[in-house]
């Protein structure tokens, strides 16, 4: 079979081997605006009386004429990604540890929450991935706590993805029975498509960024398995309603876990220990 | 802003087709959307027309087919079709409907040459 044009039996061109490139330039400027769309009604004037070869979705073979063809495809555009994913997941699964990516807008304190869940968790075996476009500086002040830390500066990107995460986890050489903290970059929109191999999505939430945050960004919020619902200190300096912000995250996300935090303070902060803690067991059984 | 991230995911499927399958020319790439994927389409089409630039899809035709958007009812248990994510269920006005499916995002095929 030819598989350059897609024709069954390989005609012979000049008593050659059909054996044109089609890599190289080749922009096939044909005059015809593609208007036969393999409905073969085509009334071309060519002498040969039309030995079609393949009718299927391999298409036709008559040179010099159009050979469009139709290839069935059926993969995920992000199917590179969800390979890189997949393969993250099977380095945690062996290692029995926990992977939770870190998700919300700037500025909601995810790297306070970290500071935070990294002195109360001790010298439980962890380690943390950072995401941002530019700048070590979350990955800073997570080593200064003395956890092991990558930073992944992003450029332009939105987001972080399997292929980073995967460099990021082989730098880190993480330990059995690890927490792993991925915080991706701040970003309510674009982080929610790339799964990055981890076992549940946190999405952070501070009291001061509106109660309809969770109806304004709902995909976000509809992947995620926890809402740590954050600042909550501040929450009587700013008028926010607590029960508005489950209302609508639960609007979004009948599943969701909501969990009252506040990093500052301390308050909230055992039940959000408590879950990774019971997320770690769930790998050790699985 | 992802629309890049995924336009340069089409392009490596582009690719990776074009090699195993030996054809120069892609004229026109079919993409299954789900309404809740998230996919900005306008930002996709640009996207699209930019990153093909230098491969086989270069100046190829960006169709764009719609899945719905399905969600289960917590209140009737019923799997329904809404377009918009806060829709309220169709069948008895609740309000907690979670997302099954509508977040596809799937190359369909490629018409080549």
């Amino acid at each position: 079979m030819c598989t350059v044009c897609g024709c069954s039996d390989g005609p012979k061109i000049d008593g050659k081997a059909h054996a044109h490139s089609h890599a190289n330039a080749h922009p096939h400027t044909h005059d015809h605006g593609h208007a036969h769309h393999h409905a073969h009604g085509h009334d071309h004037n060519h002498a040969h009386d039309h030995h079609h070869y393949g009718t299927g979705d391999a298409g036709v073979t008559v040179p010099g004429m159009t050979q469009e063809r139709l290839i069935s495809v059926e993969s995920d555009i992000l199917a590179k990604n969800n390979i890189h994913a997949a393969s993250n997941r099977r380095v945690l699964d062996a290692l029995q540890s926990f992977a939770v990516n870190l998700v919300s807008s700037p500025g909601s304190g995810k790297t306070t929450l970290l500071c935070k869940t990294i002195a109360a968790l001790g010298d439980h075996p962890l380690a943390v991935i950072e995401g941002d476009q530019q700048t070590s500086n979350d990955a800073d002040r997570i080593r200064a706590t003395g956890a092991r830390a990558v930073q992944v500066n992003t450029g332009k990107g939105c987001h972080l993805d399997g292929h980073m995460v995967g460099h990021a986890m082989d730098d880190l050489r993480l330990s059995a029975h690890s927490l792993l903290f991925i915080e991706n970059v701040g970003n309510l929109v674009c982080p929610a498509a790339f799964d990055l191999g981890e076992d549940a999505k946190v999405a952070i939430l501070s009291v001061t960024e509106g109660e309809d945050k969770p109806l304004k960004y709902p995909d976000m919020f509809t992947a995620a398995t926890v809402a740590v619902l954050n600042k909550t200190d501040l929450a009587p300096h700013c008028d926010a309603d607590l029960d508005a912000y489950e209302a609508n995250l639960r609007r979004v996300n009948p599943d969701i876990t909501v969990l009252r935090v506040s990093a500052r303070t301390g308050e909230g902060m055992d039940t959000w220990l408590d879950w990774l803690r019971a997320g770690l067991a769930g790998k050790a059984r699985a | 802003m992802h629309e890049m991230s995924l336009a340069e995911g089409i392009r490596s499927t582009v690719i990776e087709q074009a090699q195993a399958q030996g054809f120069a020319r892609v004229t026109r790439v079919r993409l299954e959307i789900g309404r809740f994927a998230g996919v900005e389409k306008p930002a996709l089409e640009f996207a699209f027309d930019v990153v093909m630039r230098g491969s086989p899809a270069e100046g190829a035709e960006l169709q764009m087919i719609d899945l719905p958007g399905r969600a289960l009812c917590y209140d009737c248990v019923a799997e329904v079709e809404i377009d918009d994510r806060l829709d309220p269920c169709p069948r008895c006005g609740g309000g907690k409907l979670m997302p099954q499916g509508g977040d596809e995002m799937r190359i369909k095929d490629m018409e080549v040459l």
